[in-house]
């Protein structure tokens, strides 16, 4: 039974149709990374999930409850980081943490103070005094402390800096091992393979590639840099080559993951000096489906 | 050197007039057109001498003095509309011709540094003064061609009393009145970190420098030279046409105005001189509640809208003792009030002040509930809506929190009106009449509460339409009568309902009717928003 679950979620804005037919399932435990470009549906599905917008169609439940007629009800065991953090401007940023966290329902004064000093933030300035990154912090400190079951996060990271991203990372590991189930929406996807047990990816409202980062990677490419003692040729006649460059005495190429053990086999004749191979990013993956249009709406169909 | 500096001004001088220039042209239509109306006006009401020696002893009354400023001599009156028209409107239009800079001024400024559009613009090859120039440029330009348009206007117009020499005098002191809060407001910008803390210290130096003045008019003139109102009150214009206060504000006005520029030069981008304070780390648990967190959201506004009440209603207060003595003889007067009534004309006026007070009433009231829409547009209700607070527990607070400030409004305008015509008048008011004359009027005011909590609900889009409703609501108290508007058009205006005590008996079943429309009005809100999409 996943914890949050939508079935052929829909919303139209008019006639413009902003999603169309979205299924996601984060299981229990679980981090899942939801990744997209802007403009694609993510935060339209993530404001349709904290019931802020009414589904035009479709059903949306979280603990087995419905998002739209149980929000407040929901939002007891939630915490919300969005990327944009609004405050009000005349209060500090401490009185907005307490807001946020007794809206919340809880009250961890512990957990808030460790993480206050753990993300180095000043909780006595007046809102309209912080920068961006420290507008994330209030809306971080104030979920993580608070004991929330769900965690759904909205490009969290935006505008922190490396350091404070390392401690975000650590929060989202803390909670993933005390049993609790992440939604990470994010344009940093070495955040997301770092974190992430899932993947969805939406496009133009609709979700075209889902499923761990290993059964994504089989459906995308491999670098391989190769350096053989015998020259040889014909390697670009081989079927699921892309991209081969000459560099010197060493060849570098992608080969489509199904094609690899062929590939192997035929570069290991020529007597294999030096052979370094990356796995495929979750960046590659996403630029793939991203640059090659006609290529992925094919899969999109594959995979729904 | 001068590259360094000044590298850019013209064009950006272009870009500031242009992304100001719809609120400059309201501005300048609003005053001059005020003006040029009023001045029109005043020349059909004081035809005659009777009228004109009325105006006179108006005068002389001290609250009039702390009010409007020193009155002219009695012949100046019977000479000229001219001293009439400037003695009641020259203070008040110069006012709101410093309002108009400090804002204009201060967003321009510090609220452009706040935004981080002056960084922008200061990293492209611009000058270190080249945006403040720019905005001081705009400024003297939106003062001289107030100062003409209203000079000449008022020349044009050819009224007896109102010559060219007065016009002239009466457009430049407004003009320089302008220029010395834009010079002061940019002071300010550069001493503080933000728009709020500059056009507060602005407001706060225009309202010290009003008070100075009715202190000084009223006790001791020497006190009145402190302040640049106090100059501009003894212009003696349309009259002994003194010019030596345009001179005195303008010299003043380029002294802080190179002060500016010095501070400007001198601090960091984004700096103050004045270090923010430090605020609590820690949320009070009153804060924490629902209604804390409206509350204490709005509290700077309210605080500023019970002073302001207070201070009218005081005011009105003030004038009710001498008011049967002189108000007998204005036309314009009895247009408002029925002569032949077993009433006193001061009881009569108490139902027109109270009907004006209570649709000011209604402003905080309203904009306390437009702040949920307003929170809606910044994307600050997702804070609540995203936790564990419910929409109808928002809305709810919000209107509980209108309905207590629409009674303490209407307390203040009562206590203002009755402690000071207590003090003043020979014949009191009534304690309990004065007050049951201004709670009469809260269910109007929570019907207009009802109609935009209906607007957020259901058409969320046209929220800003109350104030359409509000103004035609002030219209219809205010001139329904003087334009002879037809019944239709004033029962349009729930205020329109409400008896007029002490002349009116109470009908209690009028109130509980616009009770029931607030509530069924205020159901269907509440029931739209909770169904509805929320933006932010």
């Amino acid at each position: 039974m996943p914890i949050l679950e939508t079935i052929n979620l829909t919303k139209r804005f008019g006639k413009y149709t902003a999603l169309e037919g979205v299924n996601l399932a984060v299981n229990e435990g679980e981090v899942y990374g939801f990744i997209g470009p802007n403009g694609a549906g993510k935060s339209t599905t993530i404001r349709i999930l904290l019931g802020m917008l009414k589904a035009t169609q479709g059903e949306a439940r979280i603990f087995n409850k419905d998002v739209w007629a149980d929000a407040v009800d929901i939002h007891k065991r939630i915490a919300y980081v969005p990327g944009d953090v609004n405050l009000w401007p005349n209060l500090t940023g401490g009185e907005v943490i307490d807001l946020f966290m007794n809206m919340n329902g809880s009250t961890n004064q512990a957990k808030r103070e460790e993480l206050i000093e753990k993300f180095n933030f000043d909780p006595t300035k007046k809102s309209r005094t912080y920068s961006k990154g420290n507008r994330q912090k209030v809306a971080l400190i104030a979920a993580f402390a608070s004991d929330a079951d769900l965690y759904i996060l909205d490009e969290p990271t935006s505008g922190l800096d490396p350091l404070m991203e390392n401690i975000f990372q650590e929060c989202v590991l803390d909670a993933k091992r005390s049993g609790k189930s992440v939604l990470l929406s994010s344009h940093i996807l070495s955040e997301v393979e770092k974190l992430c047990d899932r993947v969805g990816i939406i496009r133009q409202g609709q979700i075209i590639e889902t499923g761990t980062l290993d059964e994504l990677r089989h459906l995308t490419r491999t670098h391989l840099t190769i350096k053989t003692r015998e020259p040889f040729t014909s390697l670009n006649k081989l079927k699921g080559i892309h991209h081969l460059e000459e560099k010197g005495s060493e060849l570098t190429f992608q080969v489509d993951t199904e094609e690899m053990d062929t590939v192997i086999r035929y570069i290991a004749k020529f007597g294999i000096l030096k052979l370094e191979s990356a796995p495929p990013t979750l960046e590659d993956l996403f630029m793939r489906h991203y640059r090659e249009e006609e290529h992925s709406h094919s899969k999109a169909e594959g995979s729904l | 050197m001068v590259a360094r500096y000044f590298k850019g001004t013209n064009k950006l001088t272009v870009f500031i007039a242009r992304q100001q220039r719809f609120k400059m042209l309201i501005w300048l239509i609003s005053l001059i057109g005020i003006t040029l109306s009023v001045a029109t006006a005043y020349s059909s009401i004081y035809k005659d001498e009777k009228s004109r020696q009325a105006v006179s002893l108006t005068m002389e009354n001290p609250a009039m003095v702390a009010m409007l400023g020193p009155g002219y001599k009695m012949e100046d009156y019977l000479h000229s509309n001219g001293a009439i028209f400037a003695n009641e409107m020259l203070l008040f239009t110069a006012i709101a011709v410093a309002i108009m800079n400090i804002l204009l001024v201060g967003r321009a400024t510090r609220g452009d540094e706040e935004n981080g559009r002056i960084e922008m613009i200061r990293a492209l090859s611009v000058g270190r003064l080249s945006y403040v120039s720019a905005v001081m440029i705009v400024s003297v330009l939106i003062n001289i061609v107030l100062a003409i348009l209203i000079g000449l206007g008022l020349a044009s117009l050819q009224i007896d009393g109102v010559d060219v020499a007065g016009s002239l005098l009466y457009g430049s002191i407004l003009g320089a009145i302008g220029l010395l809060f834009a010079a002061i407001t940019a002071i300010f910008a550069q001493l503080t970190e933000t728009l709020r803390g500059t056009t507060m210290f602005s407001f706060m130096v225009l309202i010290i420098a009003y008070l100075i003045r009715a202190i000084g008019d009223v006790s001791s003139e020497v006190l009145s030279w402190v302040s640049p109102l106090g100059w501009l009150v003894r212009s003696g214009v349309f009259a002994a046409n003194i010019w030596w206060p345009v001179v005195i504000t303008f010299g003043a006005a380029i002294v802080f105005g190179a002060m500016a520029f010095y501070l400007h030069a001198i601090r960091d981008l984004g700096s103050g001189f004045i270090a923010a304070r430090k605020g609590k780390a820690y949320a009070s648990p009153f804060l924490q509640t629902p209604l804390g967190l409206a509350l204490r959201l709005q509290r700077t506004n309210l605080i500023a809208w019970m002073i302001g009440l207070f201070i009218l209603s005081s005011s009105f207060g003030a004038i009710l003792g001498d008011l049967e003595l002189y108000f007998a003889d204005m036309e314009l007067m009895q247009a408002f009030i029925d002569v032949e009534s077993d009433y006193t004309m001061t009881e009569q006026f108490m139902t027109l002040l109270m009907a004006i007070m209570s649709l000011i009433s209604v402003v905080p009231a309203v904009m306390v509930v437009l702040t949920v829409k307003g929170e809606e547009t910044k994307n600050l209700t997702e804070n609540y809506y995203t936790r564990a607070r419910s929409r109808t527990c928002v809305l709810g607070s919000h209107f509980l929190l209108a309905v207590v400030v629409s009674f303490i409004m209407q307390s203040l305008v009562a206590l203002g009106l009755w402690s000071v015509g207590e003090a003043v008048m020979e014949e009191t008011l009534s304690f309990g009449t004065t007050f049951a004359s201004a709670y009469v009027y809260l269910p109007a005011i929570w019907a207009v509460i009802g109609l935009v909590i209906g607007l957020i609900g259901i058409v969320p889009k046209y929220t800003g339409a109350i104030w359409l409703y509000v103004v035609y609501c002030f219209l219809v108290v205010y001139l329904g009568d003087l334009l002879g508007f037809p019944t239709w058009m004033n029962s349009l205006s729930v205020f329109d309902y409400i008896p007029h005590i002490p002349v009116d008996a109470t009908n209690f079943m009028v109130l509980i009717v616009l009770t029931l429309f607030t509530i069924v009005l205020s159901v269907i809100g509440f029931i739209g928003y909770t169904r509805r999409d929320i933006a932010g």
